[in-house]
């Protein structure tokens, strides 16, 4: 892994993007790097683009401003931002973009301004759907930006999320297992273009 | 060896509140330190501390249960950001000249209009003549320090204390963190005996009398010279905190400035976008360096005037503006400081930056240096007082 790895989430106010900004940050820290996990705040409203960020590193960080040159995008919600927002300004062509849809990446390519690098397509709302019973694209999407970046070493990610949705989900546990299941799917469905 | 955590700067500062158990918190919710009493409320309800909890209507409230409980003798405690200190003005300095070590966490945000909740630090600012010692931090471990740091200094020298840091870039953000134990926290910051309290029954007091002109000056005197104690004490409570933790503080920090030419002095969270930034221009050869302030009251005139003294130029960068037609706070009291000290080698520019929250980029940095390098080779200031990454 580099240095330090970048990560910019574009999502829509309301549906996840800081949380699972937050989520990888808790998942790289519980691997032993440091990390940051900051959202961009303003006057936030339910629906409104938001952007939040990650870095993730070896060793501290002190840079204490938004990420301009990201390594990796990820597009939690759908892509109807993709022609709201320009979410692969600056995104470095070695790195990737993610986005959260059941389309095929070449199809969406075009829409992405000329962007070189890998494009990265998954259904995180038909997983979650199926395996959750509800729309909740984050923990799909969080196992789709570790497969595709490798900022967290996968077996220990998938160890490490199992432990904290048994702790997070303590008084519901039939909702753990929809959660891991969701997880791995998403790590095998994730498609790279 | 400390425990190995990641928290928000809020949640470090409500956790720090958490290990000292005061007596009583006043407090008002407001963007972006709304946080820090909600944790800690949660803490009460929780029964992991005893501490009373008091929900009030008004910042001007908030600070006024606080000067009450500390009167009494308790050790009390708020947390607010924005207008909620600037509403609470007329009690911070109530607090201060009752000589009531009272401690603040500040969120800093940026004073309406246009209406901002992001940060900068006119809020801190607008109240720094008020009588309370300030420390500014950089980072959420450095927020936490600093709290668990602030009651030792301010009960010694009996002064209100604020515990700065930047409202979402350090407030919200989550990085790593070094906890203290809780059993050490309570071993280092004791027990509050204060000398003269309220529900003394051996001694009858009044607090917050009227003072005629035949003795109001000789209290504010003695207000300024616990100002003037604070330095000392800053320093020692630092010492003995690096002890415990490893972790060194002073009323301010040097970074590269060892045969630096050119420096830049700021406070806040910027300081640790300004260190990669002399990072990557020490790498092409560049005498660069940086000062951050840490305790901005007491103002270290020694300390800074000492670090300074050598450099060609540097630029006091401030994250609000005295709209006094010539530059920010930190440049007027740097250049008094260097003035008073007899230094007067270097030349030197005002930069107004990050305000509302316009993000501060290693770019930016690298900016000003690059004038403080054409200044230095040139001779010429120009113009000294500036705007930086701005749209004109």
């Amino acid at each position: 892994m580099k240095d330090i790895v970048e990560i910019r989430w574009h999502g829509r106010g309301g549906q996840g993007a800081k949380t699972a900004s937050l989520l990888l940050a808790d998942a790289a820290f519980n691997t032993g790097k440091y990390v940051q996990g900051f959202p961009e705040y303003g006057p936030e409203r339910m629906g409104a683009p938001i952007t939040a960020y990650n870095r993730i590193s070896d060793r501290r960080s002190t840079v204490h401003s938004n990420i301009y040159e990201p390594d990796y995008v990820v597009v939690v919600v759908d892509e109807t931002l993709l022609s709201s927002v320009d979410v692969t300004a600056g995104l470095k062509e070695e790195g990737a973009i993610v986005i959260n849809s059941g389309k095929d990446p070449a199809e969406l390519r075009p829409k992405l301004k000329g962007y070189k690098g890998r494009v990265c397509t998954i259904d995180a709302g038909r997983i979650s759907e199926e395996e959750l019973g509800k729309n909740f694209p984050n923990t799909p999407m969080l196992a789709a930006i570790v497969k595709v970046s490798g900022v967290v070493e996968p077996e220990a990610f998938v160890k490490d999320m199992e432990a904290s949705f048994k702790h997070k989900f303590a008084s519901k546990p039939q909702v753990i297992d929809g959660n891991m299941r969701a997880l791995k799917r998403s790590m095998e469905e994730v498609r790279i273009g | 060896m400390g425990i190995r955590e990641r928290l928000s700067g809020n949640e470090a500062v409500a956790y720090a509140m958490k290990q000292i158990n005061p007596d009583v918190m006043g407090a008002y919710p407001i963007t972006p330190s709304t946080e820090i009493p909600q944790y800690f409320s949660a803490y009460v309800d929780n029964g992991e501390v005893d501490t009373e909890f008091i929900a009030v209507e008004s910042e001007h409230s908030a600070m006024s249960t606080c000067i009450g409980a500390e009167a009494a003798g308790c050790r009390a405690i708020s947390a607010t950001s924005s207008c909620g200190l600037i509403y609470m003005a007329e009690m911070l300095y109530v607090a201060a000249s009752d000589r009531l070590p009272i401690t603040l966490a500040v969120s800093c945000r940026a004073l309406s209009g246009p209406i901002n909740i992001n940060n900068d630090h006119s809020d801190a600012m607008a109240v720094r003549d008020a009588g309370w010692i300030m420390l500014f931090a950089e980072t959420n471990q450095e927020a936490y320090d600093n709290y668990l740091q602030a009651m030792r200094i301010g009960e010694a020298v009996g002064l209100p204390i604020m515990v700065c840091q930047d409202g979402f870039i350090t407030s919200h953000a989550i990085e790593n963190i070094e906890l203290v134990e809780t059993d050490k926290v309570k071993a280092f910051v004791g027990e509050y005996k204060p000398q003269h309290y309220l529900l003394d029954p051996s001694e009858r007091i009044a607090v917050g009398a009227y003072a005629t002109p035949v003795y109001y000056m000789e209290s504010k005197r003695l207000q300024a010279q616990a100002m003037l104690d604070a330095k000392d004490v800053i320093r020692s409570v630092a010492n003995e905190f690096a002890q415990m933790t490893g972790r060194e503080y002073g009323l301010i920090e040097k970074y590269k400035m060892d045969d630096a030419e050119l420096a830049i002095l700021l406070m806040g969270s910027s300081a640790g976008t300004a260190k990669e930034a002399v990072d990557q221009l020490r790498g092409q050869g560049k005498k660069v360096g940086l000062v951050k302030i840490r305790s901005f009251r007491p103002f270290p005139t020694e300390d800074i005037a000492q670090a300074l003294k050598g450099v060609k130029a540097f630029a006091a960068m401030d994250k609000d503006d005295s709209f006094n037609g010539h530059c920010g706070p930190i440049f007027a009291e740097t250049a008094a400081a260097l003035l008073a000290q007899g230094v007067s080698g270097p030349k030197a520019i005002s930069y107004i930056y990050g305000l509302g929250g316009r993000d501060v980029r290693v770019e930016s940095i690298q900016h000003v240096f690059a004038d403080l390098e054409h200044i230095a080779a040139t001779g010429d200031v120009g113009e000294t007082y500036r705007y930086l990454d701005v749209r004109e």
